[in-house]
């Protein structure tokens, strides 16, 4: 209550409106960019291209039609509900008819509309077409952005709707990384369905009204709730920590920076040819449920915890550097360092646009906290982003003491919805 | 187990009133109908009735039998809803019956010989409110599913004789062998002996479901008893005759359940609950692993209600007639896969059906139960 005050009585310009400190993705942020001696108006430079204004309001809509789908450049919302269906039917049309029928009703979500005739009002006889926990909620930046996986164009050699020939070739099965220990009932998937925002309960509301309009099409295969980002894709504000308390994902892609996008992130007309063709625009999601051992991490020293990540914990910033964002001097860094592996420079400039959050399923059973990072990548190909990436990363890294990779899953992204009659897939299935 | 919907509360509550209303069969004194009591001639051919329009009310039937068989006489409503209801009337005698009647149209039958359709009257109670339009189509589904559920507590009687007995001989492998059969007809049929509101937590309580001081008794009681127990006490062999008595009263109030078109949609996606709460989990028979006999009952007790409302559905929502035949097709198919013959109930033990497969069965119960949820709107809409 006081915060309002102050702010109201602040000279204009010295502090931020309270309409601003809402404006920035929650109150916390905001404090932390006025403590650091920053601005709202500061923290606005730079996103002049993306609708980051718009878009990064946390109880706003953001635009659901596009070349590209949202969900992927759109500034990082706070949560997370992420599903991976297996699709039931063996009908292409019936397939065909769902994603129409999802199309609509993502459209709506994301506008903050309830699905269908609504979650009250019809008939009292029949149960609401929307399940209601997200009535009088904002729209709070919700982002649904679909992808469809290996599995959806082959499985068990069958070629299941006639999609065989147009698997793209970057759409590969993941090789074994070291260190792998993959549960199967949360690895793979047919479709993908990622929904952030910023209010955890709209994610939930959107994922569960998707189930329920494909039962009998399509089932959860599984999913997964992230509560925190872990990465941002407005360079001006702060890194999220992760579960490790480290700024990891610092040097990523920008919403903002088309040229990295381009060459990046979205697939190109030129790579996408022939067969193809329907993921110009498009994009590749690598998502891996990597489970940190926590208390094994707790008990190690500051000094050691550092030597991992390249990154002092306080500020984030590189080893001999003095803040988060200087340029890394990767030869200081021990070489099993993450952030010495993992930069574009030890790679050939290779980058990937990071938007993973972090989780905690309760504890396991044996009284440790399961919890880790969701690892959610975008890359242009996943062939010369992830794979080489985690190649290397899982032979050399000193993370992988305290951390393991329990999920994987790949899909292809397809590109936007461009209009109130286009749906999710069409060009796939044209 | 016991469902907690309203409409279940609803129905209680009036089959309370009836069975109320049922009990009032005056005794006969010999003296002939009282006055403005409607007169009923049964013969062995016939069922005459005095008048064919009465007002509603406080109503008197006055029977003679003129026959040369024993007989009975039933005043139904729509739907055969037994409103009142004389058994054992001698040939040559007479007896007087009453009901509260509100408006509408029900039928009387005389059945000689105590069996049977009966010969049947439509009559008439008049008064305000008596202009409801009724759907003869759902007014026979209806009637047709009462028939069922009795045919089905029928059959279970004979089942469940069998298994009392084994429990009560002491006899723990002929009673297993006997438990799981001894369910089909009440699993099938669930909604209907909920909507009594009393004979369920005495047949049915899971353990889990005992409140604080209820003693535990009916089948699961018997079940935990023979497979964790492993041992029949004297007590169990009392609850076995106490089953029984409780089934009996369940077999005898078929007839006055309410059941309406809504009631019957309503409880085919009960049953699709009680398969997806209780036996994909394998909490319901969590000591025998008889969950799948259960899941099959359940299933085809929600089919048997909607292949009756099928004729309106396919009418009022064809799209959804086609995906309900598909899902159920679909989730018998897959029960199929696991049936074993050498099994007393011809079904796979639970506990022998990996994780993976249960996921795969409650795909399958979601994928029914979505679009089963729809049917009550479906029949409700046609007037």
């Amino acid at each position: 209550m006081s915060q309002d005050e102050t702010t109201t009585d602040a000279p204009a310009g010295r502090a931020p409106s309270r309409r601003a400190l809402l404006g920035w993705g929650g109150a916390g942020l905001a404090l932390g960019a006025v403590a650091a001696g920053g601005t709202a108006a500061a923290l606005r430079t730079g996103s002049d291209a993306q609708p980051a204004g718009a878009d990064a309001t946390s109880g706003s809509a953001v635009p659901f039609h596009g070349r590209h789908q949202a969900g992927i450049a759109t500034a990082v919302q706070d949560r997370l509900h992420f599903a991976s269906f297996d699709v039931t039917t063996d009908d292409r049309d019936e397939l065909i008819a769902l994603l129409k029928d999802w199309t609509k009703a993502a459209a709506r979500m994301t506008a903050g509309d309830a699905v269908g005739g609504g979650a009250v009002g019809g008939p009292a006889e029949a149960p609401p077409d929307d399940t209601g926990e997200a009535l009088g909620l904002p729209p709070s930046r919700l982002t649904l952005t679909f992808g469809v996986g290996p599995t959806l164009f082959e499985k068990d050699g069958k070629d299941r709707f006639g999609l065989k020939k147009r698997r793209p070739e970057a759409l590969i099965d993941l090789p074994k990384f070291s260190g792998d220990n993959l549960d199967s009932t949360r690895s793979g998937g047919d479709l993908c369905v990622q929904a952030c925002a910023d209010d955890p309960q709209v994610a939930v509301h959107a994922i569960r009204n998707l189930a329920r309009i494909g039962f009998g099409k399509i089932a959860i295969r599984w999913s997964q709730l992230g509560f925190g980002k872990t990465s941002s894709t407005t360079p001006d504000a702060q890194t999220p920590r992760n579960m490790m308390g480290f700024k990891d994902g610092t040097h990523n892609i920008a919403g903002t920076d088309n040229a990295a996008l381009d060459q990046h992130v979205w697939v190109g007309e030129k790579d996408a040819k022939g067969d193809e063709r329907w993921m110009a625009g498009g994009s590749y999601l690598v998502a891996r449920r990597i489970r940190m051992h926590i208390e094994t991490w707790d008990r190690t020293s500051l000094k050691e915890q550092e030597d991992v990540f390249g990154r002092d914990k306080a500020e984030g910033a590189p080893v001999g550097r003095k803040h988060e964002r200087d340029t890394p001097h990767l030869k200081s860094m021990l070489p099993t360092a993450h952030v010495r592996l993992a930069h574009p420079d030890s790679n050939g400039g290779v980058r990937i646009l990071r938007r993973g959050y972090s989780f905690t399923d309760g504890t396991d059973g044996l009284g440790r906290l399961d919890a880790g990072l969701f690892f959610l990548a975008y890359q242009r190909d996943v062939r010369h982003g992830f794979v080489p990436l985690q190649q290397k990363l899982a032979a050399n890294d000193a993370l992988n003491e305290y951390i393991q990779h329990v999920g994987s899953a790949v899909f292809a992204i397809p590109p936007g919805v461009r209009g109130a009659d286009d749906w999710w897939g069409r060009e796939l299935f044209a | 187990m016991r469902a907690h919907r309203s409409s279940v509360v609803a129905a209680i509550a009036v089959a309370a009133t009836l069975t109320a209303v049922a009990g009032c069969a005056a005794k006969s004194d010999g003296k002939g109908a009282g006055k403005g009591a409607i007169a009923v001639t049964a013969s062995d051919s016939d069922c005459k009735v005095s008048a064919k329009e009465f007002p509603a009310g406080h109503v008197q039937f006055a029977v003679d039998n003129k026959g040369s068989k024993v007989t009975e006489v039933y005043v139904y409503a729509p739907g055969d809803r037994i409103m009142t209801e004389r058994e054992n009337i001698g040939p040559g005698t007479h007896a007087e019956i009453t009901a509260e009647i509100k408006p509408g149209a029900y039928e009387i039958a005389c059945k000689p010989g105590m069996k049977g359709h009966g010969i049947r009257q439509k009559v008439t109670a008049s008064g305000k409110g008596a202009a409801v339009k009724r759907n003869p189509k759902l007014d026979a589904a209806v009637s047709a599913y009462r028939t069922w559920v009795q045919e089905q507590a029928d059959q279970t009687l004979p089942k469940a004789q069998k298994f009392a007995d084994a429990v009560k001989a002491g006899d723990i492998e002929a009673a297993k062998k006997t438990y799981a059969l001894s369910r089909v007809g009440w699993e099938r049929t669930e909604p209907v002996a909920e909507s009594f509101g009393d004979i369920d937590p005495k047949v049915d309580t899971r353990a889990d479901g005992l409140s604080d001081g209820q003693k535990w008794t009916g089948w699961h009681k018997l079940e935990q008893s023979l497979w964790e127990k492993k041992k029949i006490s004297a007590d169990d062999k009392k609850l076995a005759d106490q089953l029984i008595t409780d089934l009996k009263d369940w077999q005898k109030r078929v007839g006055k359940a309410v059941i309406n078109p809504t009631t019957m949609a309503n409880g085919a996606k009960e049953l699709l609950d009680e398969v997806a709460t209780g036996k994909v989990t394998g909490e319901e028979e969590r000591y025998s692993h008889t969950d799948l006999i259960d899941f099959h009952a359940n299933v085809e007790g929600a089919q048997k209600a909607y292949e009756l409302l099928k004729p309106v559905v396919t009418k009022n929502d064809p799209a959804l007639a086609k995906e309900l035949d598909k899902q159920f097709a679909a989730i018998l198919k897959q029960l199929d896969g696991h049936r074993d013959g050498k099994s007393a109930d011809g079904f796979a033990s639970y506990d022998t059906v990996g994780k993976g497969e249960r996921k795969t069965l409650s795909d399958s119960v979601n994928a029914l139960a979505e679009p089963l949820s729809k049917l009550a709107a479906a029949v409700a809409e046609s007037k």
